[in-house]
C-alpha cells in the first residue's frame, strides 16, 4: 500500500500538507506580529488579552469545527462566501486552532528575552523596528518550536476538519479524515498505513525544523 | 566659548515615595570627561539613563545639544540616538559571535562595509582571536570588552559608560582606561560612572559625587580631589565615609 503509493492516497497527502502549510504560513504571519505586540506593548487589559490567548491554545477544535461550520452555512453570517466543504473552510478552521497557539508560543518567547537587551539595542542606534527584529532574533529557538507544535496540532487535527471540509473524496479527504473512514470501513490495514504516512510527513517535517534549529543556534 | 552638550535643571528621579535623584543643575561642556562617583545606590547609573536619555525625568529638565538641536527623552530621533552611545553595567549581547555583536551598530546604520572598522575596534579591546566566538560562551569581562568595542565602533559624539572596567583585571582595565584616554584627544565627550575613584582621577576632566540621590560636588577633578567644597568629599575621597 505504501510502496505502491496510489494516485488517490498521493493526493489525499498532497491535500494534508496543502491544508498544514497554509494554514501554518497564515497563523505565523498572524501569530508572530500578534505575540511580540503582546509581549512588548505596555496597553490596558494585557492580562485579560494574555488569558484569552491562552484560553484559545486550548481551544476544542471539534467546537471551532461547530462555529466555523455555523458561519460558513448558507443560514451564517459568511455563508455567501460558499467556502463550506472546500479546502478552504478547512484551512480556516485550522487558522483559528493554531493561531492562539503561535501568539501565545512568540508571546512567552519574547517575554524570557532578557529585557535590558531592547534598551541596549536602542543605545546602539537601533530604530523600534530594529529593536523588536532583534528580540525576535533572541527568541528564534522558541519561536521554532511555536512552529512546530502550531504543524502539529494542524496536521494531526480531525474533528474540526471533518466537519468542515466533510470529507468529500477527491476534494477534502485528507489523512486524518481518511483514517477515520477507513477504519470505520474495518479497512484497519489502510488505516494504519494512512497512518504511517501521517507520521513519515510529520517526521520529515519536524527533522527540517530540528535542523534549521542548529542553523540559527550557531552564530554567523 | 566651548558648546554645552547637557543641559540639566531641577532633574528629579522619584520611584513611588523615593527621591533616587536630585540634580537641581548641571552642564556638560564637549570634549569633556566627567566622572560620576559615589557610593552604591546613589543615583549614577539612573543618572547616566537619564543623560543617555533613555527615559524623561520624573520632573525637571534635561537636554542634549547637539548641531544646534535640543534634545530630549521626548523628541529624540533615532539619528539623535546614533550621536551617543552607551556601555551597561550589565551587558548584554546577542546571541551571535563576537564578530557580530560589534558590527550590530554600524549594521543598523545600514553601513555594511564596515569590516575594517569592526577587527580595528576588536583589536582595540584585545578579541581580535575570539572574533567568531559565540557571545553566549564569553566571560564577563570578554563581554565587556565587547560591550565596549560594539559602543566605540559606531564613533559616538557622546560616549555613556556605566562601570566599564568593573569586571575586568588590572591589565585589561588599563586597556579600556587608554581607549577612554583616546576617545578624549579625539574631542568624544565622555560621561562615565566608576567606583574607582583612581580611575576617576586618571581619566576625567571633571567629577561628579552623589551621595544618596543628591549631587554633592561637581568640580574639576583636581579640585575635587585636593580642595573639594563639601566636607562629604573629601572623607569620600579620604576613603573615610562609611558606606
Amino acid at each position: 500500500m505504501i510502496t505502491s503509493l496510489d494516485a488517490e492516497v498521493l493526493a489525499i497527502a498532497g491535500r494534508s500538507l496543502q491544508v498544514t502549510v497554509s494554514a501554518l504560513a497564515i497563523s505565523v504571519a498572524i501569530g508572530i506580529p500578534a505575540g511580540a505586540w503582546l509581549a512588548l506593548a505596555h496597553l490596558p487589559g494585557k492580562r485579560l488579552l494574555t488569558t484569552v490567548v491562552y484560553t484559545g491554545m486550548g481551544l476544542p477544535p471539534v467546537v471551532v469545527g461547530l462555529v466555523v461550520y455555523l458561519m460558513l452555512s448558507r443560514a451564517g453570517p459568511l455563508g455567501s462566501l460558499g467556502w463550506l466543504f472546500t479546502v478552504r473552510a478547512m484551512v480556516l478552521a485550522q487558522v483559528i486552532i493554531a493561531t492562539p497557539l503561535i501568539v501565545g508560543v512568540t508571546m512567552s518567547s519574547v517575554l524570557a528575552v532578557d529585557p535590558s537587551l531592547r534598551e541596549q539595542v536602542r543605545a546602539l542606534g537601533a530604530t523600534p523596528v530594529q529593536e523588536t527584529l532583534a528580540q525576535l532574533f533572541e527568541a528564534r529557538f522558541g519561536l521554532l518550536v511555536g512552529l512546530v507544535a502550531g504543524f502539529g496540532s494542524i496536521i494531526s487535527e480531525v474533528g474540526a476538519v471533518m466537519l468542515v471540509g466533510g470529507n468529500i473524496e477527491g476534494r477534502t479527504r485528507v489523512l486524518t479524515t481518511a483514517i477515520v473512514l477507513e477504519t470505520r470501513k474495518g479497512n484497519f490495514d489502510l488505516g494504519l498505513a494512512l497512518g504511517i504516512i501521517l507520521l513519515a510527513l510529520a517526521f520529515v517535517t519536524n527533522l527540517a525544523m530540528v535542523m534549521a534549529q542548529g542553523r540559527v543556534g550557531n552564530p554567523r | 566659548m566651548i558648546p554645552l552638550v547637557y543641559a540639566l535643571r531641577d532633574v528629579k528621579q522619584t520611584y513611588g515615595p523615593r527621591t533616587v535623584l536630585n540634580v537641581p543643575s548641571l552642564a556638560v561642556e564637549e570634549g569633556e570627561v566627567v566622572s560620576i562617583v559615589g557610593p552604591s545606590g546613589a543615583g549614577k547609573s539612573t543618572l547616566l539613563r537619564l543623560l543617555a536619555l533613555l527615559q524623561p525625568p520624573s520632573s525637571g529638565a534635561i537636554s542634549l545639544h547637539l548641531d544646534r538641536r535640543i534634545i530630549t527623552a521626548a523628541n529624540a530621533t533615532t539619528a539623535d540616538r546614533r550621536q551617543m552611545a552607551m556601555v551597561f553595567q550589565r551587558p548584554v549581547l546577542l546571541s551571535r559571535s563576537a564578530y557580530d555583536n560589534v558590527a550590530y551598530g554600524l549594521r543598523v546604520r545600514g553601513e555594511r562595509d564596515a569590516d575594517d572598522r569592526i577587527r580595528e575596534a576588536l583589536a582595540a579591546v584585545s578579541m581580535s582571536e575570539l572574533a567568531g566566538a559565540d557571545a553566549r560562551t564569553l566571560s564577563g569581562g570578554e563581554a565587556q570588552r565587547i560591550a565596549v568595542a560594539r559602543a566605540l565602533v559606531v564613533q559616538p559624539r557622546v560616549l555613556l559608560l556605566d562601570e566599564p572596567t568593573a569586571n575586568l583585571d588590572m591589565g585589561t582595565a588599563r586597556l579600556i582606561e587608554d581607549l577612554i584616554a583616546t576617545q578624549r584627544s579625539a574631542g568624544t565627550t565622555v560621561i562615565l560612572v566608576t567606583h574607582n575613584i583612581f580611575q576617576a582621577r586618571r581619566l576625567a576632566t571633571r567629577v561628579l559625587l552623589l551621595m544618596e540621590g543628591d549631587l554633592v560636588e561637581n568640580a574639576l577633578t583636581r579640585q575635587f580631589f585636593e580642595s573639594p567644597r563639601d566636607p562629604r568629599t573629601a572623607a569620600f575621597v579620604a576613603g573615610d565615609l562609611n558606606y
